[in-house]
């Protein structure tokens, strides 16, 4: 079944309204995402001293490491600013060359998170330890998963940048990506400042 | 391959857990027959499963929620026979049995009993009160159904395969931990709720996004149905609270099965936190429950008070009081776990503020039956029902929350009467007022008022008889949870209390038969206009069952009564100059297929079977992939087609259908003649 001129109309006009009730959900979802890592942090304040005569954070950890994981990840959401840019000004050879950098610093980030937890697992330190390890990989893991699962959104949004160029709901589906690459940004800022930063001070 | 399942998985060991696993699989069988004979395994597919309408989606799920309270009930009435004749003895259950079962009831009766039906009624009812075709999200409302259906589905599945959780429907560890619970019960009650409250924060965030988007022009906040607010609220909470259940549902998974110490004795972990983490969850979630049925009672008792609201605005501003209030009481649950007095004091008057905006309401319902024309239709009984039985329970919620007296009271079966009696009146009997009072608006006929009047005489019979005999054995000392006990003292208040659930049973009975004879006689019960009970409010505007689309044209409102006032203006029933094309989501099969990888997700989950839980995810991961690209999910209904539709349901209403409105319209104060314009 094809559809007429006007019907066309009428469906453009509902994907208008509906894109703009997505954009609006997915805010609300970022805020209850907002709440899960809310409570991984207060678990994690809780526990944090309690390393049962296991390592504590000051042995475990290297602020040079976790501040190059910091500049990938803070990079990587510039470079999406950028590619959100591009995309207002509708240049989608642009677009995917930003995210594509996006991604790369994003990956980056993931393996050096996976390096460090790694060692930190063959030094004896892995999460069955001590209440403070349980909640320290959870609650970093936690955002690991959560860049791991936005990564797979940006390698999906490349593909669909390059099969349907900038239609509509490509680009209601970039802002909303973008909004959830930004917000694992400032989890981060979070995790190094509660996390990170005072365990070695 | 299969993990730790084994044969022995099967309850081979017991009559009893026998019996339970072939009622199981004897129904899952009957269904399955039922179906095929009925030859309605296509019609199940394409109309209801893979439908994303959100009033078949309702339905669906009160259906799984009558469905799982016969299950949450056989195991009250289970419990009561044993504590009737445990004095002394052993009764007939086994104490691992018995544990099983007040698991199991509680976990069923919250999480699958009263959020699916409040659930079902928010879908059927609030998109057509504020004058939407639909929720923000039609796709996300049939993946919310399933996982929920699915958490559903791993409890039933416990009774068969393998054994439910012994550690009550909280969950506490460290008995809830790997060390004292090594068994897959406690994993079945973790991944039942996992699966399903990922269901309920998106129907949170979905509802949120519909109210605040999808309202028709003229519907200002202080114009929504008092529904519609509670809707609202309580979407907030569920998007707001559920997070919590997941964190600290994922927190004791990692416990139990990758031995983290979140929870644990030894190794630095704190079981206090699990009970904060379940609180901060759960005393919102008391509200969520309580909630939506205080906004039902408010629709019923204006309707059938036959006056409008009284104190619309203090009943709002009291649902946003209450809302708020919730997140900060949640350490009353566990005075006694050694807080300073300090803290206890502050959450015990923050407890005692939320009596406040409670009684503004139950004052606000009775003034709005004050001088009204009441009509004692079996939804206008159990709201009056509700009202006396209700502030018992309030009542004896404030005496709980002074620290002191919470001391002595405290796991007594005091609190079990308790929390009863806040949710059977509170909860429960608005649902089935609910039920009573928007049956016609999704199927089309009334049902029997005469069962509907009986179910409620056997509900409040048995209520009363099996809770106040608790009340008392609480100041006795009977602590809850007693497989047998000693005190011969107790048992006659016992006796009583199991008859009382035997009243409930009749209750349920009734509300069988009630299904059953109205739609045995549904033709001389039809609902032609779409209103029935010369409602009020909006959702009595479409037709019963409403049109896939609710409104063929949508409508602008002037009043909180928005259909009230169509009527008293004479613009209800009328003919629009013209019909427009109309877009409506595509039914898809992406709703079913996630809940089975759900539910099989959460199996492979109890049972170790990593690569199945693997491969459920990657395919889960998958399917979002697929919805994530798909931009046809969309599809046009003519402008000619809705005109037909229409025109047939205009066609059929005879004008002595119509309610009389004249005794409605507003008079001049002098003469007492009705006013020109109106009527």
């Amino acid at each position: 079944m094809t559809n007429t001129l006007q019907q066309e109309a009428v469906l453009a006009h509902e994907e208008q309204k509906s894109l703009e009730a997505r954009e609006f959900g997915f805010w609300v979802y970022l805020m209850t995402d907002a709440i899960i890592f809310a409570l991984l942090f207060a678990t994690y304040v809780v526990l944090s001293n309690n390393s049962a005569a296991g390592p504590t954070a000051k042995e475990l950890f290297d602020l040079r490491h976790t501040a190059s994981e910091t500049a990938l990840l803070l990079l990587s959401s510039l470079t999406f600013g950028f590619a959100t840019i591009a995309m207002h000004e509708d240049r989608a050879g642009q677009v995917v060359k930003w995210l594509v950098i996006s991604v790369g610093l994003g990956l980056g980030f993931l393996a050096m998170e996976l390096v460090e937890f790694y060692g930190m697992i063959q030094k004896g330190a892995g999460p069955e330890v001590s209440g403070f390890l349980s909640a320290f990989f959870t609650l970093v893991g936690t955002h690991g998963l959560h860049v791991a699962f936005g990564s797979i959104g940006i390698f999906v949004m490349i593909g669909q940048v390059l099969s349907k160029g900038l239609t509509l709901p490509v680009r209601s589906r970039l802002i909303r990506l973008g909004l959830f690459w930004h917000f694992l940004d400032i989890v981060w800022i979070g995790i190094f400042s509660v996390v990170y930063l005072p365990g070695v001070m | 391959m299969l993990g730790r399942l084994t044969i022995d998985a099967l309850p081979f060991y017991s009559w009893v857990a026998m019996g339970g696993a072939a009622v199981t699989v004897g129904g899952g069988i009957a269904a399955f027959l039922l179906v095929t004979y009925l030859k309605a395994w296509k019609a199940l597919w394409f109309d209801w499963l893979t439908s994303v309408d959100h009033k078949k989606i309702g339905i669906m799920y009160i259906v799984l929620a009558l469905v799982m309270l016969v299950r949450g009930f056989v195991d009250a009435i289970m419990m009561r026979a044993q504590q009737a004749i445990a004095l002394n003895n052993e009764g007939y259950l086994p104490p691992e049995h018995f544990e099983q079962i007040f698991s199991s009831h509680g976990t069923i009766m919250i999480f699958f009993v009263a959020m699916p039906f409040l659930t079902g009624l928010i879908n059927i009812v609030v998109p057509q009160q504020i004058g939407a075709r639909d929720v923000a999200f039609p796709f996300l409302n049939s993946f919310s159904f399933f996982m929920t259906a699915a958490g559903a589905a791993l409890v039933l599945v416990s009774l068969v395969v393998g054994k439910f959780s012994q550690a009550g429907w909280t969950g506490y560890p460290p008995y809830s931990g790997i060390e004292y619970s090594p068994g897959v019960g406690v994993d079945y009650w973790i991944w039942a709720l996992l699966v399903s409250g990922v269901g309920s924060t998106l129907t949170g965030i979905n509802f949120i996004v519909t109210i605040i988007k999808n309202r028709c022009p003229g519907m200002t906040y202080m114009r929504m149905p008092l529904f519609t607010w509670t809707a609202l609220c309580i979407s907030i909470l569920m998007a707001f609270a559920f997070p919590a259940l997941t964190v600290v549902a994922l927190q004791l998974a990692l416990d139990r099965t990758l031995g983290f110490h979140f929870f644990t004795n030894g190794d630095g972990g704190n079981m206090m936190m699990f009970a904060n983490l379940l609180w901060i969850w759960g005393h919102p979630e008391v509200y969520i429950l309580i909630l939506p049925a205080f906004g039902i009672f408010s629709e019923v008792v204006a309707t059938f008070s036959r006056k409008r609201l009284f104190g619309y605005a203090s009943l709002v501003y009291a649902t946003a009081c209450i809302a708020i209030l919730s997140f900060t009481v949640w350490l009353h649950h566990f005075f006694t776990m050694g807080s300073s007095a300090n803290v206890n004091a502050v959450f015990g008057i923050a407890t005692m503020i939320i009596a406040v905006p409670t009684g503004v309401k139950i004052f606000d319902w009775l003034f709005t039956m004050y001088r009204g024309r009441i009509e004692f239709h079996p939804a206008m009984v159990f709201t009056i029902g509700f009202m006396v039985t209700f502030v018992i329970g309030g009542v004896t919620g404030v005496l709980l929350a002074l620290p002191p007296a919470d001391y002595l009271m405290h796991n007594s079966t005091f609190l079990v009467a308790h929390f009863h009696n806040m949710l059977i009146p509170g909860a429960l009997f608005g649902y089935f007022a609910g039920m009573n009072y928007w049956f016609p608006k999704a199927f089309g006929f009334k049902l029997n008022e005469k069962w509907g009047i009986r179910s409620f005489w056997c509900w409040i019979i048995g209520f009363y008889l099996a809770f106040m005999p608790l009340y008392v054995l609480g100041f006795m000392g009977m602590t809850r949870r007693m497989e047998h006990y000693q005190d011969p003292n107790w048992q006659p208040y016992l006796i009583v209390a199991a008859l009382g659930a035997v009243f409930v049973l009749f209750g349920i009975i009734c509300i069988g038969i009630q299904l059953y004879v109205s739609a045995k006689e549904w033709g001389s019960s039809k609902d032609v206009t779409g209103d029935p009970w010369n409602g009020r409010t909006l959702e009595w505007a479409t037709s019963s069952p409403p049109a896939p689309y609710n409104f063929a044209v949508i409508p602008e409102v002037r009043d909180l009564d928005a259909f009230h006032d169509m009527k008293l203006r004479g613009q209800a029933y009328q003919a629009p100059s013209g019909y427009e094309d109309i877009v409506m989501p595509k039914n898809t099969w992406l709703g079913p297929v996630m809940g089975v990888l759900g539910f099989l997700l959460g199996f492979a989950m109890v049972w170790y079977i990593w690569w199945l839980a693997a491969l459920c995810f990657v395919a889960s991961l998958v399917c979002v992939g697929i919805r994530a690209c798909d931009d046809d999910t969309e599809f046009v209904l003519p402008a000619a087609e809705v005109a037909r539709i229409e025109g047939a349901r205009l066609a059929a209403i005879a004008p002595g259908d119509l309610h009389d409105m004249r005794e409605f319209a507003p008079r001049g104060a002098a003469t007492g003649a009705i006013l020109p314009g109106s009527a």
